[in-house]
């Protein structure tokens, strides 16, 4: 049997029989399950909760303005003093609508205040200002005489209709979807990128403690032993994702049937369906996010998983592979580890934050060609149709950094192996690769 | 003479250190080598680039008359200084994947494996991992898989250490035999004794430099100093003390007797050996007349110091 051939199925069956691969290969998707459960429950919980407010409303004027809603009561403190209603409110509360007395609704304007211990949401100010501003607005109009009503059903509200050059109908929030299949698949590469890695460099440093490096190295290529390394690694890898992936989608529907329990997603999602699909004008809209997630170049993205994975887990493997050798031990490896770790969560971070807005702009574009990160980012472009030589470009350059950081490694992983001792410093791996 | 090995103007710089300076080196075959050297001499680096684990920046190393290639790994078997296996391995996985890595195929490996499990005693470790091993028993493992692939060449580095007597001796005795079937070691320790007792040549390494090469006993007959350890019963002490002094220079020295003798050694600088002895003879009965022999350790000394 080849020597290479060999090395991968010794690195696999070494990952695969270990115990904590085990463990984690079946106790992975119980532990997601069981979180997306939680999280559903939490959610779930946070919502039937209800907020009162008490309202102090010395004016009269706007305090049955404020209607109860599902989440958010208001109690009416008016006939309490003040210093009562701030205790009581205090005290029962979540916090006290202040409304002074004022001579003429306009002044109410800016003295309408909210006391309270924890600052407020967002949202809620915002629905307190538009409650004050609806007032006072018909007010207004009031006084011009304008008849109210009319202006309200003179009202328009229109949506703009989104559509490409290609044809077909844009539909509006399909950018979220896009990124959330493109961030999923950007996602996974990172955390195995990350994982794998690490079992890689644990693997080499074990070699070294071990001292069977020597032994080994006399019989194959130091070369030959890192990429046998790596690629081992990588399957057990694959096969811990297909693991997961299978028994993450019986245990779904296992739990689906079982329990009957709608997962945290579709929970909020299908009553709003059960509504929509009453109107004929909604089943198509639904039908047509399906037709355009189906329209998504789905092929493209798994091919492009695919390639980016290789190429972008071989590219850090090679780092990593590189600072196993040149450490004695797993805590001597930190000083190393952050110029690794940082492009990724870079990759990640520009993936989440820049994409979404401007899928096309200067920064994602440059972030998905650029070796390091695009086997995150140009994931969660490609979703948004990616032109085809940025493509090829950026996949390019990945696997040229890809041979060109493989040799940069095993130079130092050739030299490092043979070293005990102390840590080197940059300078010295620097070194090391002349030698 | 046919040689084994011969490496020839190996010269290998780490950054600005020089680790071998213009070595040279021929083992002939079917010897056993010893390859001295104080620590950080250059040995390790020597022995790594026979096995082509680091390259030399310049000379060349034949094997058996022929220019070493990468396939060459599996004539010869190495045993490092620093060495180890899988802790979490099974022994018997563990020895297979090492001979196969040596080029062995997986039924062959397998009844190398079982000849040498049954010669060493050791049937029952097959299914042990190597962390219920102690460091002895590990050893043995790592001799096996040393010689499992039948090398030409078997290159040891410190073999015995580790090893309680019973054990380094019973290994010893291994050596000898794979070595009176043909097999040239190279030997690298700093056990002079074994040296001594095993070895028919030697090379001493001295910083970056090969100071001596060559048969043992051509080695001691070089560094001989024509000196004698002679015991004598006489009356005459002041006498025989006077005409020695004349001629030669003398000094104390103690051996085992179990005469009442005088115990003299005496060096003859251009002298023959029979002029020292009749001015013995004349003074009464020589007990004792031994020229004195070099140990490689004071070879070893004696060199490095120098």
């Amino acid at each position: 049997m080849n020597v290479l051939s060999l090395i991968i199925k010794r690195e696999f069956i070494a990952k695969v029989r270990n115990k904590s691969f085990i463990v984690m290969t079946f106790l992975g998707p119980l532990l997601f399950v069981g979180m997306s459960f939680l999280i559903g429950y939490l959610s779930s919980m946070n919502k039937d909760s209800i907020t009162e407010i008490a309202i102090h409303d010395e004016s009269g004027l706007l305090k049955n303005n404020f209607k109860n809603t599902k989440h958010t009561h208001y109690i009416d403190l008016s006939l309490m003093p003040i210093d009562v209603a701030k205790d009581t409110a205090n005290n029962n509360y979540e916090g006290l609508l202040f409304i002074p007395k004022v001579d003429s609704l306009q002044l109410l304007l800016d003295k309408v205040e909210y006391i309270s211990e924890d600052s407020p949401s967002l949202e809620f100010i915002s629905k307190v200002e538009k409650v004050v501003d609806s007032t006072l607005t018909s007010d207004r109009l009031k006084t011009m005489g304008l008849d109210a009503d009319k202006i309200d059903k003179a009202k328009a509200d229109s949506t703009l209709k989104l559509s490409k050059f290609s044809g077909g109908e844009s539909l509006k929030g399909l950018n979220e979807i896009k990124v959330g299949i493109g961030g999923i698949f950007g996602y996974l590469i990172m955390m195995f990128i990350i994982i794998y890695g690490n079992m890689v460099m644990r693997s080499v440093i074990e070699e070294k403690t071990n001292r069977i490096i020597e032994i080994i190295i006399s019989s194959v290529k130091p070369f030959q032993l890192m990429m046998g390394k790596i690629i081992g690694t990588s399957l057990a890898g694959i096969l811990q994702f297909i693991i997961w992936a299978i028994v993450g989608t019986i245990l779904f529907f296992l739990a689906q049937t079982f329990f009957g329990i709608q997962m945290g997603a579709s929970s909020s999602v299908t009553p709003e369906m059960m509504e929509a699909a009453q109107s004929t004008e909604a089943i198509s809209k639904i039908q047509l996010y399906f037709n355009e997630i189906w329209n998504l170049p789905l092929g493209t993205l798994v091919t492009c998983f695919i390639i980016y994975f290789i190429g972008g887990y071989f590219l850090y493997s090679s780092f990593y592979a590189a600072i196993g050798a040149a450490v004695d031990s797993e805590t001597d490896s930190q000083q190393f580890m952050l110029p690794v770790i940082m492009p990724l969560m870079l990759g990640v971070y520009v993936g989440f934050f820049t994409v979404i807005n401007d899928p096309h702009g200067m920064v994602a574009t440059v972030f998905s060609i650029i070796p390091l990160t695009s086997p995150i980012v140009m994931l969660m472009r490609i979703p948004f149709g990616v032109p085809l030589w940025q493509l090829i470009l950026s996949i390019v350059l990945l696997f040229g950094t890809f041979i060109f950081v493989v040799w940069f490694a095993a130079k130092i992983y050739r030299v490092g192996i043979l070293m005990y001792g102390k840590k080197p410093t940059w300078k010295e791996l620097y070194k090391w690769l002349k030698y | 003479m046919d040689s084994i090995l011969k490496v020839q103007n190996v010269v290998k710089q780490f950054g600005n250190y020089n680790a071998l300076s213009n070595v040279s080196l021929e083992v002939p075959k079917g010897s056993i080598y010893g390859l001295l050297g104080p620590n950080g001499a250059g040995k390790t680096t020597l022995i790594r680039i026979i096995n082509q684990i680091t390259m030399p920046d310049s000379g060349e190393v034949f094997l058996d008359g022929k220019k070493l290639m990468p396939d060459d790994v599996q004539y010869i078997g190495y045993l490092p200084e620093e060495r180890g296996l899988y802790k979490s391995m099974k022994v018997g996985e563990q020895c297979l994947y090492l001979a196969q890595l040596k080029g062995l195929s997986h039924q062959e490996a397998k009844k190398q494996l079982k000849y040498w499990f049954e010669k060493l005693g050791i049937e029952g470790w097959w299914d042990k991992k190597i962390q219920e091993l102690s460091k002895g028993m590990a050893q043995k493992i790592q001799f096996v898989v040393t010689v499992l692939h039948q090398p030409k060449l078997l290159i040891l580095d410190e073999p015995f250490s580790g090893f309680d007597p019973v054990n380094a001796n019973l290994i010893k005795d291994e050596i000898i035999e794979l070595n009176k079937n043909g097999t040239s070691v190279i030997f690298s320790t700093h056990r002079m004794e074994s040296v001594e007792e095993m070895c028919d040549y030697i090379a001493l390494i001295h910083q970056s430099n090969k100071l001596i090469e060559g048969k043992l006993s051509e080695v001691k007959r070089q560094y001989r100093s024509n000196t004698f350890q002679v015991g004598i019963l006489t009356q005459n002490i002041e006498g025989l003390m006077v005409q020695l002094t004349q001629k030669f220079k003398v000094g104390p020295t103690n051996f085992k007797s179990l005469n009442e003798d005088i115990k003299l050694e005496v060096e003859l600088g251009n002298l023959n050996s029979n002029e020292l002895l009749s001015i013995l003879t004349n003074f009464g009965q020589v007990t004792h007349f031994v020229e004195k022999i070099p140990s490689v350790n004071d070879i070893f000394i004696q060199s490095v110091s120098k």
